[in-house]
């Protein structure tokens, strides 16, 4: 049952979107190899599933720690586009620099997830010191982060010789994550991903660090007879999922994108909260949810241009999917019985 | 298990598991062409992205067989490189990528696909097989600017603006310029809303401008709330990127719309015939890329006065540039006689005299 | 200034100020109930999408409305099912409705681009509406802006002068104790759902009927979340939302009034005050805690299952 119901789900789901895709003239059959499919068939498209992966897991895996340790870091947006932010800050001052440049890329990764850790000890620190809600305080401040980013992308870290567009100067190949395969598409930060989900399933079930979160998750009561500080691991937690969220932005800019824009996110901090509680929690669930999504990303474009069906049916897919796992997955975790004729 | 499971799915994921290898677009002279569009907003915005696709079905129109079109829309720039490169991976010989945004993406993938042919709106960095295009909506606006100071009776007229690149800021001028030519006292105020759509907050910016004394309205952003809101209070307004005379009736003096259509099919019949070459294309109004919706709700003088510049603009002997040209500090940009260059124009980030208010940095 | 200006001004802020006000009361009610709904920008624009088709089908603003808040609601009864009678979690299945609802959205608004409908009427009182200074303000207005105004009065009779308000209150503070005392927990966080689903849907269906008289995709631009942080700001207080949608609706307003009149300032740093101001509040609440001050719902964001 634990494992069937997220399949059941998603059967559920890709028969609702077959009436809807008949009910619009196109055939089920074809829009099932087109979204699940064919983005399989091609290496290409493969490495595209992997690169749209890599930040959802490598958020999802340290928000991880956070929900598990029954903390709500919602903000993993805000962190995502702060480390992109400011580690691309590094590689537009060392934009065309002599001298050696062996440590900029470093020194980006590194400022990329400070910042991301930094800016979620605002919410950490509040919650500690103040016992303000989490919730809300990260969500608030994504769009702080984001305006941030924005003015920034305009004004001051704007190309000087770019007509006053808004957007930074393109970096140096010394700024950027180096390409895994030929094709120019799939970068490092896959491999910091997958790095990052090793690193949280060896410390979540292996080290004291991962029995004091599950524990002040399960009980906080029980954490504190046990003499774990809940203050120390609210910090803790909120530090690693906005590291790992400030480290996915800065390998995002510095993989993908190349440049400072006034948006360099799709929502990924977002769909990665959603991606965490599909993947229930676990590093390698979340892998597999991260695949899962980006798959239906991409299936969802091939079937823009080959069916020509609307965007907003791929999205309304994903919403009635995510619906329809999370619906499953409670029922098949709480094990809610329908006892027929009882009123309770 | 599920660790197995899961180790199983990472490993085809990087392409440890490939099947095929790429399908390369090939498109010889004579084949069917598949044109794909990529468009940063969706196709129902009713602005730039919505005029865009009229052009892809022109074009569909227009060429019939020959042609096969599709698009993407709502594509985030930050996330582009994916969506232009599947189209030219399904087999699309000419990709119009709509959005400045879209520029490094576009070359990145162009340089991949070499034999695929693309074009870029706005941009300004070009390839062998990158060409772009872009309109001089400037023309459209000196226009608007006439209309606007002959008709106002306030003797203010209200500006929404977006943001400020060099696109929206020369628009301003020559808006500021034609009305000017007809009304040295002018005054234009400017609200900066920092969004291309949010009907909302365009509303808003509408109302508090209207509120503070503007009796016409012009607009550098993409919804038609601003014409609705002029349409409500009596007052007039110009539209935006498509005709939106169906939204205001009333209120709507004329529109500046962009039309792709024969740039497109053009661009198209180039590729069929193999003669497609990378160049940067600015056409105006002459060129027929800048259309002023046909005039309405205004004294036949001043249509006829509207008409009379529209023409002299096509036939090359008014340019809304025309010196001299002075900045808001005093300093001369364009002497007596000269008009400005094109490069001033696509990186212009000053105020000309006359507008009283601060760029934003 | 004259008088007539800031008439103006204040009767922008207000109809600015409506659909954070409308949706923020839904989500009110929700929270109190110790629920955390963060589909609402999800479930605002179905309903103007839907608003805006059935007003176009039917001719009738009226209709329309209801239908927005119907479509609202029909979303949250999905919401409703996963979070409270299936006890997912609330964070990720609000996000989820977000984008099924963006989704939906479109599909539903497809249709209906590009036309327009006249706004919904506003009220007029020969004599009272044409009074100087105040007339239009209070005898000026649409039926949503009068709907919104009553909602606040009604959550707020409803929340602290009722039974059942009370009811709705505790169990958002303790659903363990209040499930002890044989109080349906669930059935009354589900009602709080759909009240909460219909408000949004009310929200979207003002933006296309009323404020700006069309359909276009994603035209909610983040009002929804506004309204969320509303929530916060005010301190799940129903007077408090009044006021709060009047700062955060009037802050946009006064800044392009102050643009108008020529004196700018930075469009972000504007724009993120709505944000930082409920960080802010949020702190001083806290502080402000041990002399008595307003809580969140203890409950808030908690998952219940009766069976633990």
């Amino acid at each position: 049952m634990d494992a069937l119901s997220p399949i059941l789900a998603f059967a559920a789901a890709v028969a609702i979107g077959g009436i809807v895709v008949a009910a619009m003239g196109r055939s089920p059959a074809a829009a099932f190899v087109t979204y699940f499919i064919a983005p399989l068939s091609e290496i290409w498209s493969l490495q595209e599933v992997a690169l749209k992966a890599a930040p959802l897991a490598l958020i999802a895996t340290g928000l991880a720690f956070c929900f598990r340790a029954n903390i709500w870091n919602i903000g993993a947006e805000g962190q995502f586009v702060v480390g992109g932010l400011f580690g691309g800050w590094i590689a537009v001052a060392t934009h065309g620099m002599a001298g050696p440049t062996f440590w900029v890329l470093p020194a980006m990764l590194i400022a990329g997830t400070l910042a991301g850790a930094a800016y979620a000890m605002i919410p950490a620190l509040l919650k500690v010191k103040l016992g303000v809600s989490e919730i809300l305080t990260s969500l608030m401040l994504v769009y702080v982060a984001e305006l941030l980013l924005d003015y920034m992308a305009r004004g001051p870290l704007r190309d000087p010789a770019g007509y006053n567009f808004p957007q930074s100067v393109t970096f140096d190949d010394a700024a950027r994550l180096p390409y895994l395969m030929e094709g120019d598409s799939l970068h490092a930060g896959v491999l910091i991903a997958l790095a990052a989900v090793v690193i949280a399933t060896f410390v979540l079930a292996r080290t004291l660090f991962g029995f004091e979160v599950r524990v002040l998750g399960a009980s906080p009561r029980a954490a504190r007879f046990a003499g774990f500080s809940d203050a120390r691991l609210t910090m803790a937690v909120f530090a690693i999922s906005g590291g790992a969220a400030g480290l996915a932005g800065i390998a995002e800019v510095a993989g993908k994108i190349g440049q400072l824009q006034p948006s360099i996110s799709p929502g990924y901090g977002f769909t990665a909260i959603i991606v965490a509680f599909l993947g229930r929690l676990s590093p390698v669930g979340i892998l597999v949810a991260a695949l899962v999504i980006a798959l239906t990303t991409i299936g969802g474009e091939g079937a823009q241009i080959d069916l020509k069906l609307p965007l907003d049916l791929t999205r309304a897919f994903q919403g009635l999917l995510l619906a329809l796992v999370l619906g499953a997955d409670a029922l098949s975790r709480y094990q809610v019985r329908l006892v027929p004729g009882v009123v309770r | 298990m599920r660790i197995i499971y899961g180790a199983l799915v990472g490993a085809l994921a990087l392409g440890l598991a490939g099947i095929q290898g790429p399908a390369q677009a090939q498109t010889k002279p004579g084949d069917k062409l598949k044109v794909g569009f990529v468009y940063v907003g969706p196709v129902a915005d009713y602005g730039y992205s919505y005029q865009h696709d009229e052009s892809r079905k022109a074009l569909a129109a227009a060429l019939g067989d020959k042609v096969e079109t599709s698009f993407l829309e709502n594509v985030p720039e930050a996330d582009s490189e994916r969506s232009i490169e599947s189209l030219a991976r399904s087999g699309h010989g000419l990709i119009f990528t709509t959005s400045f945004g879209f520029m490094e993406p576009t070359l990145k993938v162009a340089k991949k696909f070499p034999k695929v042919k693309f074009e870029h709106a706005t941009g300004y960095k070009r390839a062998p097989n990158v060409s772009t295009y872009s309109a001089r909506f400037y023309e459209g606006r000196y226009i608007c600017g006439e209309i606007a100071g002959k008709l106002s009776k306030t003797g203010t007229v209200g500006y929404i603006a977006s943001f400020p690149i060099p696109e929206v800021v020369s628009g301003i001028n020559a808006f500021m310029l034609g009305a000017q030519s007809v009304n040295p006292n002018i005054k234009v105020k400017i609200v900066w809303v920092n969004t291309w759509f949010d009907p909302g907050k365009e509303a808003e910016a509408a109302k508090a401008l209207l509120a503070q004394g503007a009796d016409i309205l012009s607009q550098h952003t993409d919804s038609a709330a601003p014409l609705q809101e002029a349409e409500k209070q009596g007052k007039l307004a110009f539209g935006q990127s498509s005709d939106q005379m169906r939204f205001a009736p009333k209120a709507q003096l004329t529109s500046i719309v962009d039309d792709w259509n024969a740039y497109v099919i053009d661009e198209a019949k180039a590729v069929l015939a193999g003669t497609w070459q990378s160049k940067d294309t600015w056409h105006g109004i002459k060129e027929g890329m800048v259309v002023l919706a046909p005039f309405a709700n205004m004294p036949d003088d001043v249509k006829a006065k509207a008409e009379a510049s529209t023409k002299a603009i096509a036939e090359g002997r008014l340019h809304p540039f025309k010196g001299p040209v002075v900045k808001q500090d005093g300093t001369v940009m364009v002497k007596e006689g000269e008009s400005a260059p094109d490069p001033m124009i696509l990186g212009m980030n000053w105020y000309v005299k006359g507008i009283d208010d601060k760029l934003p940095q | 200034m004259t008088l007539d200006i800031a008439q103006m001004i204040v009767v922008t802020i207000l109809a600015a100020a409506t659909p954070l006000m409308i949706a923020a009361l839904g989500e009110l009610v929700v929270e109190r109930s110790g629920v955390l709904n963060l589909g609402v920008e999800g479930m605002m624009v179905l309903g103007a999408a839907a608003g805006f088709a059935v007003a176009v089908e039917t001719g009738s603003t009226l209709i329309g409305a209801m239908a927005g808040a119907g479509t609202g609601l029909a979303l949250s009864a999905l919401f409703g099912i996963l979070t409270v009678g299936l006890a997912a979690n609330q964070v990720a299945s609000g996000l989820a409705m977000t984008i099924l609802g963006l989704g939906l959205s479109g599909l539903v608004g497809a249709g209906y681009v590009g036309l327009k409908r006249e706004p919904a009427p506003h009220l007029y009182i020969p004599g009272l509406t044409d009074l100087p200074g105040i007339g239009r303000l209070v005898f000026g207005q649409d039926g949503f802006v009068y709907a919104g105004l009553a909602l606040v009065a009604g959550v707020s009779w409803f929340l602290w002068r009722t039974r059942a308000g009370l009811i709705l209150r505790a169990i958002g503070d303790d659903h363990t104790a209040t499930h002890a005392l044989g109080l349906k927990v669930r059935k009354v966080r589900f009602l709080a759902v759909l009240f909460g689903g219909a408000c949004a849907g009310l929200a979207g269906a003002y933006l296309s009927l009323a404020y700006t008289p069309f359909w276009a995709p994603a035209m909610t631009a983040g009002r929804g979340w506004i309204a969320l942080a509303l929530v916060v700001f005010a301190s799940w207080r129903p007077l408090r939302v009044l006021a709060g949608a009047m700062l955060f609706g009037g802050a946009t307003v006064l800044q392009l009034h102050a643009q108008a009149a020529g004196l700018g300032l930075p469009g972000q740093a504007l724009s993120a005050l709505p944000y930082l101001a409920t960080i802010l509040a949020l702190v001083l609440l806290s502080l402000g805690r041990r002399q008595g001050g307003s809580l969140a719902p203890a409950a808030l964001g908690r998952v219940f299952t009766p069976h633990r």
